[in-house]
């Protein structure tokens, strides 16, 4: 099973303050040891939501609104996707990880195509299958999406 | 946290711990076999107190302490207590003086070699296939004997059997618990990708089932390739197997039809393979072709890294795959990757040069009841117009296989070149 564990912003992340040596050197002990460990496939922190944008959808009509949002608690500054074998493993090994502060993260069992059922129709998996040719080609070209 | 929830947490605190602490333990006892029965014991210490307790703060330096104690009590207890364990129970002693604070610095000093002595040990030559396997999954993997069954299609008290008996003759045979040096390192550590790659196929030949132990095969000998590959970074062919597991693992979502039905590697859809696996896998490739001379992992990884590349069945570069082949052939000659080989070659340059190779296969004795190689040469030479000739493999392929989904295809194949041969 994958897991996705989202990390929530914070005053700092949304400041764009980096965490100081000390914290980075543990964040990067710990990367290590979940890579060390085989669970770790892949892991990202994200830019303050002031460099982001949102969209809206409403019919046909895109509405787009430019970062920074307001309530931090709700966004997102960093994940991971972790292998493990059970829900329980996952925040076994994410406990391990070196916050503070009130900091939240949250572990979400990261959804197979197979777990929607009906509702992937042949249209869906058509349209997965070109996002993922489109994937492999910048994968190729070295690009990240 | 209710007991049950508790159990949860211990089960994940073994799984993520037992291999260091089962690991430290046989470095300090020399004997894996009692290393796994002191970790039990603390386990189920574990077990008992920490519902009442709650989970330590650090896990796994309570597991080993424990077990320590353990250890003590039990070389105590032991009248017949050979010089060995007086030894031993004297150097479990002089590290309990040691501050406990200091426990995981020192065990972390050690855990590397450890882990890869215990993986080296679990894959011994002197094992059988079955035992290398049952002892890796137990040992490194933290799996139950009920889930190595599962997963084994055996029964539980066959695989309990396996792992007394794979301890019983490490410890007759007096194998030593460390990392193997010089000569002996390239054929141990073949042995343990072997194993590894056995563990992988057990779980990717499966094709149904929701059950997490068998498609969890694939993960976890994913896993453990990745931890070797941590602990020996330097020896190529470890990286191999690792890029060879994660492109193959990145098709495990496209390889079956909505029935069930097996999609052979050509008909796949491309868009369900796992592209985060397949980057995974590129780069592990990387690594092995830049560590050294290419290793027969990989080399297939190679092999199946020009399928991952290719955006579309008919963009693969068959004339690359060809001269993999070929490198693979001179490295381990087998008649099965000539006639890898042969597919290849029909591929890049047209299905009579796939032929002639073909036809140098006909005497192999290997493969005389092996059915791909009458179901290869009836597909070149339907692909040449010699249907008659064409049907008669085909036919001769569905009586050897024994698949029945494949054998109606192959009975159809030859009814469709009977057929045409009759317009």
């Amino acid at each position: 099973m994958r897991f996705m564990v989202i990390v929530k912003a914070s005053k700092e992340s949304e400041a764009g303050v980096l965490p100081d040596s000390k914290i980075l050197a543990e964040m990067g002990k710990f990367n290590e040891e979940l890579a060390k460990a085989g669970v770790m496939l892949a892991g990202e922190g994200l830019a303050p939501s002031s460099k982001g944008a949102r969209i809206k959808f409403s019919g046909s009509k895109r509405t787009v609104t430019d970062g920074p949002f307001t309530e931090t608690k709700e966004l997102v500054a960093g994940f991971w996707l972790i292998q493990a074998k059970s829900k329980a493993e996952a925040i076994e090994w994410m406990k391990r990880a070196p916050f503070d502060g009130g900091t939240e993260i949250e572990v979400r069992q990261v959804a197979e195509l197979e777990d929607f059922g009906d509702a992937a129709t042949p249209e869906i998996r058509e349209q997965e299958r070109k996002v993922g040719e489109r994937a492999a080609r910048n994968a190729k070209s070295g690009k990240r999406q | 946290m209710t007991v049950s929830e508790t159990h949860g947490a211990i089960d994940a605190v073994w799984r993520i711990e037992s291999a260091k602490v089962i690991a430290g333990l046989a470095r300090i006892t020399g004997d894996v076999g009692l290393a796994e029965d002191l970790a039990q014991d603390a386990l189920l210490a574990a077990l008992e107190q920490w519902p009442e307790s709650g989970v330590p703060a650090n896990p796994g330096a309570w597991l080993m302490q424990t077990a320590k104690h353990r250890a003590i009590d039990r070389l105590r207890r032991d009248k017949m207590a050979e010089r060995k364990h007086e030894h031993v129970a004297r150097e479990l002693e002089s590290q309990q003086e040691r501050a406990v604070l200091d426990l995981d610095t020192a065990l972390d000093d050690h855990v590397g070699d450890d882990l890869l002595s215990l993986i080296f040990t679990a894959c011994h030559p002197v094992l059988s296939t079955e035992a290398r396997v049952a002892l890796t999954l137990r040992l490194l993997g933290g799996l139950t004997t009920d889930e190595i069954a599962r997963a084994f299609l055996v029964s539980e008290a066959t695989v309990a059997q396996r792992i007394v008996r794979a301890k019983r003759t490490l410890s007759d045979a007096k194998v030593p618990f460390e990392v193997p040096r010089g000569a002996d390192l390239d054929a141990r550590l073949s042995s343990v990708l072997d194993v590894l790659y056995l563990i992988f196929n057990e779980g990717y030949s499966a094709t149904a089932g929701d059950d997490w132990v068998r498609p969890g095969l694939c993960e976890e000998a994913l896993r453990l390739g990745r931890v070797l590959a941590g602990l020996a970074p330097d020896e190529a062919d470890v990286h191999g197997l690792v890029a060879l597991m994660e492109i193959q693992a990145s098709r495990l979502r496209a390889r079956v039809g909505p029935t069930g039905e097996p999609i052979l590697l050509l008909d796949q859809d491309r868009g369900r393979w796992d592209h985060l696996l397949i980057r995974r896998g590129l780069a592990a490739l990387e690594r092995a072709e830049a560590a050294g001379r290419s290793g027969p992992y990989t080399l297939q990884a190679a092999i199946a890294a020009c399928h991952a590349r290719a955006g579309s069945a008919d963009a693969t570069d068959w004339g690359r795959i060809a001269s993999l082949y070929a490198q693979l052939a001179a490295l381990t000659p087998s008649p099965i990757v000539e006639l890898n080989r042969a597919v290849a070659v029909a591929m890049a340059f047209g299905p009579a040069a796939g032929l002639t190779i073909v036809d140098g296969l006909r005497a192999e004795p290997a493969l005389k009841n092996y059915h791909l190689l009458p179901a290869v040469r009836g597909d070149l030479l339907a692909k040449l117009g010699r249907r008659d000739e064409a049907r008669v493999e085909f036919e001769r392929a569905a009586k050897l296989t024994r698949n029945e989904r494949e054998r109606a295809l192959m009975l159809e194949r030859a009814r469709q070149q009977a057929s045409a041969a009759a317009h």
